[in-house]
Parts: C-alpha cells; sequence; structure tokens
C-alpha cells in the first residue's frame, strides 16, 4: 500500500492509495480535496446577508427561520448526494471491476461490473468547457455482437486525475486484463 | 489460473465433512451449497444428490472436503479426508482447511494439471439473502447470475431440517422457525376459496356490465370518468382473484403491489368517508356547493356584460357583439334556472354518491371530477360556441387568402394549386375578406376568454387525474420491500475486501447491491392510462390557435368506430 499525490485537471491536490492484494487484484482509492471551511463560511454568509435583507425590507421572522431550515437542509443534502469524499476502483482478474463512491456523509455507491461483460479499459480525450481533458473509462461489450461496444463507462468523474495519474492505474488495468485475455487465447 | 469458491458464511462454523455444491466449468468456480457430515455412506450421499438432480435439474456434486481443526492437527483425519478423493472422484478437488486461532484458511486444489499454477479466490455470500433475492437486468453468461439461479433452485436443500432424520446430516441455512407459519398456511389454504368465490362473483359483475355497456348507454360511460375507474378496479380485483399462483416473478409483484394499492386506496376512501358522515360534513358541503355555483354563473354574467362593452379599451364591432353577448347571457339564465331547479335535491344526491368513497379514495376522487365537469358544463359549452365561430372565421379567412392571391386548394391532389378567377368572383371574395378580417377580433376575443376558463378547468380535472393515477401506479408493495428488505430486489452484487495474508488465497464478501429507488419505480410501475389524449405542447398552441377543440369529451376512440 503506497499513497502518491498527483494533481487534477485544475491543479488541485489529490492522494492516490494503491493497495495491491495479489498479482490479479488490485484497488486504487483516490481520495479528493475536503470540503474547505472557506466555502461553507462563504455559502452560509451569502444566504444570511441575503436573508437579513428580505428581514429589513419585509420585517418577517418567518424568512429567518426558513433560511435556517433551509441552508441545513441544503447542506444535508450537498453532504449526503453531491459531495464525494472519495473514488475507488477494485480490480479483480477473475471477476471484474468494481467501483465505489464514497460520499462525505459515509454514503456509498457500487457498481460491480463483471469481467465477461468488459471489453477495454481505455484513456479518452473529451472537451469538457473550454479545454481538452483526459478520462479513464471502461468500454461495455454489446452481448449480442460481440465486435462493438454497447456503452461507455467513465472512471473517477470527480476526482478528475490529470494525465500522469490516470496512465498508471490504465497501465494496473491492462495488466489485469491482459491475464485474463491469454487465458482466453489457451482456451 | 484462478478457481473462486462461493462459500456460505452459514457454513464457516461447522464440523469436519464433505462439500457439496455445483462446479461451473465455463467460469471455473465452485459454488457450495451445503456441507454433508459424518458419519455417512458414500452410496446414499450420490443417490442424494442424484434425487435432488432430478428435481432442480442441476448437476451436483461432491466438490472436496472441509476440516474444521477445533485444537490440534489431526493427521489420521487428514490423511482420511484425503482419501475421500478417490471415492468422490471430481477434478478439481478442493481441500479447505479452518484452524480455531487463525482467520485466513487453507484452501488447495488438487487434480489438476501441476504445472498450472492456481491461484484461489474465496468468496463468502450469505446464502439465505441470495436465495430470497431477484437479479434484475441479468445477462445470459453472467457468473454472478448462474451462482444465484443455483442457490434459488435448491430451495429443496435448504428446507431440510437440523433435527430432521434424513439419509445424511447437512449444514447449510435454516429458518430459526417460523412461529406464526401455522396461521401463514390456514390463510394460504383459505385464500383460495375465497379468490374462487371472488373471481364467480367478479365474472356475474363483467356480464351485467357487459350487457350495459351496450350501444346507447355506453355514449353516456365513456364520458364519465368515474366509470372508467370502476372497470378499472374490476380489471385489478379479477388479476387479484386469479386462483392461480402468479407464474414469474415479475406478475407475482405486480399482483402484490395491485392488492397493497388497492388495500390503501379503500382505506384512504374510508378514512374520507368517515370524515365527510360525522358532523355533517356533506350537509355543509351541499349548502357550500350552491353558492358557489350560483356565483359563477354570476362572475360570468358580470364578464359578459364587461365584454360587451369595451373590453380593456377595445373598440368590437357593436352589432356583433350585442348578438354574441346577448346570445351568451341568455344561456347563463337558463343554466341559472337549472341550478336553482336542482338545489333542493343536491343534497341527497351529494349522500348517495358520498357512499362510492368506501370503493377506494381514487373512485371519490374521479367522482369529485365528474361532479366539476358537471357543474361546469356551461362553461364547456360556451368554448365550443366560441371555438366552432372562431374556427369557422380562420378557414374561411384562409380560404379566401388564397383566392386574394389567385390560388385555389385542390382537394384531389390535396395542395394548392394556382387558379384563374373572374372578376365579379374576386370582387366578392375580397369583399367577404374584408368583412371577416374586421369582424374576427370580436370573435376571437370571446374565444380568448372562454378559451382561458375552460383551460382552468381543464387543469384542475387535470390535477385530480394525475392523484388518481399517482394511487393507481404507486408500486407500493415493490417500494415497501425495497425499504424493509433491502436484498429481495438486487441490482447485483458488491464486493468487499476482507483481510488478507500473502500466501494465502483471496477473501471477498460478496453482498448484495439493492435496486435504486428510482429504478424500483420505473420497472415495477402498475400500468394505468391516461383518460385524456396527450397533445405536446407545440400541438396543443396550434390547436388553440386554430381554434380545434382541445380535450373535447367527444374521445378519440369514438371516432374511429
Amino acid at each position: 500500500m503506497e499513497d502518491r499525490t498527483f494533481s487534477d485537471i485544475e491543479g488541485g491536490k489529490i492522494i492516490v492509495q494503491e493497495r495491491l492484494f495479489s498479482k490479479t487484484c488490485k484497488e486504487f482509492n483516490i481520495i479528493c480535496p475536503k470540503m474547505s471551511v472557506r466555502s461553507v463560511v462563504t455559502a452560509t454568509f451569502t444566504a444570511w446577508v441575503a436573508a437579513y435583507a428580505m428581514y429589513a425590507y419585509t420585517e418577517n421572522n418567518m424568512v429567518l427561520s426558513a433560511t435556517t431550515v433551509s441552508t441545513i437542509i441544503g447542506l444535508l443534502f450537498y453532504l449526503h448526494f453531491v459531495k464525494i469524499d472519495q473514488e475507488s476502483l477494485l480490480l479483480i482478474g477473475s471477476l471484474g471491476i468494481q467501483m465505489t463512491l464514497t460520499y462525505t456523509s459515509g454514503k456509498e455507491s457500487t457498481e460491480f461490473i463483471e469481467m465477461h461483460k468488459i471489453k477495454d479499459v481505455v484513456i479518452n480525450e473529451a472537451i469538457f468547457m473550454q479545454k481538452a481533458i483526459y478520462y479513464l473509462c471502461i468500454l461495455l461489450e454489446d452481448p449480442s455482437e460481440p465486435k462493438r461496444i454497447s456503452s461507455i463507462v467513465p472512471l473517477f468523474q470527480s476526482a478528475k486525475p490529470n494525465l500522469n495519474c490516470l496512465v498508471q492505474v490504465y497501465n494496473s488495468c491492462q495488466e489485469i486484463l491482459s491475464e485474463r485475455k491469454s487465458f482466453n487465447l489457451v482456451d | 489460473m484462478t478457481v473462486k469458491i462461493f462459500f456460505p458464511t452459514c457454513c464457516s462454523p461447522s464440523e469436519n465433512g464433505l462439500l457439496i455444491g455445483r462446479w461451473l466449468e465455463e467460469h471455473r468456480s465452485a459454488v457450495v451449497l451445503a456441507i454433508v457430515h459424518f458419519p455417512f455412506i458414500p452410496g446414499n450421499v450420490k443417490r442424494y444428490l442424484a434425487g435432488l438432480e432430478r428435481e432442480t435439474g442441476l448437476r451436483l456434486a461432491v466438490l472436496g472436503t472441509w476440516s474444521n481443526i477445533k485444537a490440534q492437527k489431526d493427521e489420521q483425519m487428514e490423511s482420511f479426508l484425503g482419501d475421500l478423493k478417490s471415492i468422490f472422484i471430481h477434478r478439481p478437488w478442493l481441500r479447505i482447511t479452518r484452524e480455531a486461532s487463525i482467520i485466513f484458511w487453507d484452501c488447495r486444489i488438487e487434480g489438476v494439471d501441476e504445472e498450472a499454477e492456481e491461484e484461489v479466490v474465496l468468496v463468502y455470500y450469505d446464502q439465505r439473502k441470495v436465495m430470497l433475492s431477484e437479479l434484475h437486468d441479468a445477462t445470459e453468461h453472467s457468473e454472478i447470475a448462474t451462482v444465484f439461479d443455483t442457490v434459488a433452485r435448491n430451495r429443496t436443500l435448504f428446507a431440510l431440517d437440523r433435527y430432521d432424520e434424513g439419509p445424511i446430516k447437512l449444514t447449510h441455512w435454516q429458518s430459526d422457525g417460523v412461529e406464526a407459519s401455522i396461521i401463514v398456511e390456514l390463510c394460504k389454504q383459505a385464500s383460495v376459496p375465497l379468490c374462487a368465490l371472488l373471481s364467480f362473483i367478479l365474472s356475474l359483475i363483467f356480464s351485467v356490465t357487459r350487457a350495459l355497456g351496450r350501444k346507447p348507454l355506453s355514449f353516456l360511460w365513456n364520458k364519465l370518468s368515474t366509470c372508467e375507474q370502476l372497470g378499472k378496479r374490476l380489471d385489478s380485483l379479477q388479476l387479484i382473484c386469479g386462483t392461480k399462483a402468479a407464474k414469474d416473478h415479475t406478475l407475482f409483484m405486480r399482483k402484490a403491489s395491485t392488492l397493497v394499492s388497492l388495500l390503501l386506496d379503500v382505506i384512504l376512501g374510508i378514512v374520507l368517508m368517515s370524515w365527510l358522515y360525522r358532523g355533517d360534513h356533506i350537509g355543509q358541503l351541499a349548502n357550500a356547493l350552491m353558492p358557489v355555483a350560483d356565483r359563477v354563473a354570476v362572475e360570468l354574467q358580470g364578464l359578459l356584460q364587461w365584454l360587451m362593452g369595451a373590453p380593456a379599451g377595445l373598440k368590437m364591432n357593436k352589432a356583433l357583439d350585442e348578438v354574441l353577448g346577448r346570445f351568451f347571457m341568455y344561456h347563463i339564465h337558463l343554466w341559472i334556472s337549472y341550478i336553482r331547479l336542482m338545489s333542493p335535491f343536491i343534497e341527497v344526491i351529494l349522500w348517495y354518491i358520498g357512499l362510492s368513497a368506501c370503493l377506494g379514495l381514487s373512485v371519490a376522487l374521479s367522482v369529485l371530477s365528474d361532479i366539476i365537469a358537471l357543474l361546469t358544463f356551461h362553461i364547456y359549452c360556451f368554448y365550443v360556441y366560441g371555438a366552432r365561430l372562431y374556427c369557422l372565421k380562420i378557414h374561411g379567412l384562409a380560404s379566401l387568402w388564397r383566392l386574394f392571391r389567385g390560388k385555389k386548394w385542390n382537394v384531389l391532389r390535396q395542395r394548392v394549386d394556382s387558379c384563374s378567377y373572374d372578376l365579379d368572383q374576386l370582387f366578392l371574395g375580397t369583399l367577404l375578406f374584408t368583412i371577416l378580417l374586421f369582424l374576427l377580433p370580436t370573435t376571437a376575443l370571446y374565444y380568448l376568454v372562454f378559451t382561458l376558463l375552460r383551460l382552468l378547468v381543464v387543469l384542475v380535472q387535470g390535477v385530480i387525474q394525475m392523484t388518481i393515477n399517482l394511487l393507481n401506479s404507486l408500486p407500493l408493495y415493490a417500494l415497501v420491500l425495497r425499504l424493509c428488505r433491502s436484498y429481495r430486489l438486487a441490482a447485483g452484487v458488491k464486493f468487499r475486501m476482507l483481510q488478507q495474508e500473502h500466501g494465502k488465497c483471496l477473501r471477498l464478501l460478496m453482498q448484495i447491491n439493492p435496486l435504486t429507488y428510482g429504478k424500483v419505480l420505473q420497472q415495477y410501475r402498475l400500468p394505468s392510462s391516461n383518460l385524456y389524449p396527450k397533445d405536446s405542447w407545440g400541438a396543443l398552441c396550434k390547436k388553440l390557435f386554430i381554434g380545434e377543440l382541445i380535450y373535447p369529451w367527444r374521445q378519440e376512440r369514438d371516432k374511429q368506430d
């Protein structure tokens, strides 16, 4: 297990943990930057200034209580459904690839893709806002036509690591996938 | 090459024995289902497995041996377990050894080619959850789906109790005993004749409705949403009361969801009814309803007076304005006298209609929708008159505009052709065009006002209809199942890495990934038809502009007949 620091496409720091369980089993954890206190304070402060302005104008207490409730609910919603703390990718050579998103509140959402569905893992190029970025994605095989790709599953969507980091993950993925392929060829 | 062993967690504390399960050659994985304990006679075990195979259609085999070493290693036992390989021939032969003090098990694979280095992945699974869960969107060659299927189809194996004196002694998942099982069994037994009786009564009702649904009366039934709702209620009752057990999972879920939503509907309806009849709410409602209807008529009269003057400062064609205004005034006058005539009976009518709430909230709501439709019938009439006039004018203007440009509509070829008109034809056409054009604003204003009123009524009815649809189509059983027994509806699986040690086999825990709520709603939503034909917003605006009737009482179906 080793920790390495990379940067994401905007230059922020992300930590990549690599855990090697066996020759064909590996896990990558990408830890996104934590929620900064400054942004929370700014958001709450803005909401409260707006609420006080409304209060001064309408002289209605309901405005203040509604702001309190909506700020708390908004924060909870943000922590539970939006802010992602950690993204991990578990590669098990004989079973498949599992992606896990861990939200700040501790909620985990997991997706497991079986090996027979996976065609390949590639690094793709895409235009995002005004620049070209790279992302890692899994190509899924069309069950009816083995030559064709039925869909693409992008990885590390919230962390958006830069190319250096992606290449490392890509190499390990290919190592594990190639063993599967060699076995299939022997058959 | 890797060999995967799916091992049930409930078997880990069991005594030494043989592993029974299924070997999946395609995926090179072994699904362990149970452990056979000593003492046993090999012939009996083989016969038992053959019996199971006949029942389930899956090939079961003795996959290997299991030894649970409590205190210290027993060399004699080890060698005995090793010898069993020659009795139960299976390639590969698994040997799983557990020692009390160490959490890492020792898994060995024997009986495969020596040069191939075997890597073993041990996947623990919860037998009960896997057996009960239903995997969604599984593909054909999926290994996980095969594992789920294997466990689910061997239900008969798990029905064997720990204290049963069977031919052999097994360890696998067993229920802890259900106390209410006798009651459940009695209910199951009682439900069959009950369902038969109910379906007989339903068939009687169906024949009566079929007789009533003949030509002259069906004209009336099609207009009322209550009748449609009742028909739907009968259909769902028929679905529930079917005496045959549900064939597959989807049908079962549909039945259960229909039953639960029906029950909820009826309970809500009874709550509404008890509120209505306690404290004389019906009388209050009837007393409130008449003044409201009166008030609407009076307001409409005011609106017409306003339209007959100079509405919003617009100067209208005075003669046409007067004619239209008087026509609508007379209509309102008729309406008011009709309502006055009705008012003594309205409380009695409401009292009897209120009883329909015991059939369910959705029936009560559709009755409400019908009452609104009947009480605003004059608005509908105004709308139809306005729309017809407007439509006539628009069509006239369109064809005269073509004449104006020296063109005409060719009916045979369905296109616009050029045509040379006579001078007097052109003169008359231009004159008519001018007259229609100058009369258009007056008609358009009446049309606009009544269309807005009609749209308001349609909006209220649409909201009621949406509530009814929500009540009818919500898959409550599936949602509750997802909430309380999330493993029953599986979207897939997820794996958790357990503690590893170098040189020992890889240990994983397989857990069930439940379906998301959105998927549950999507997958199990009950079918519900919309009462109104659906138009897109653009089509609706176009219809409004050219003066076609929107949401008419006459349905599309009638036109096809």
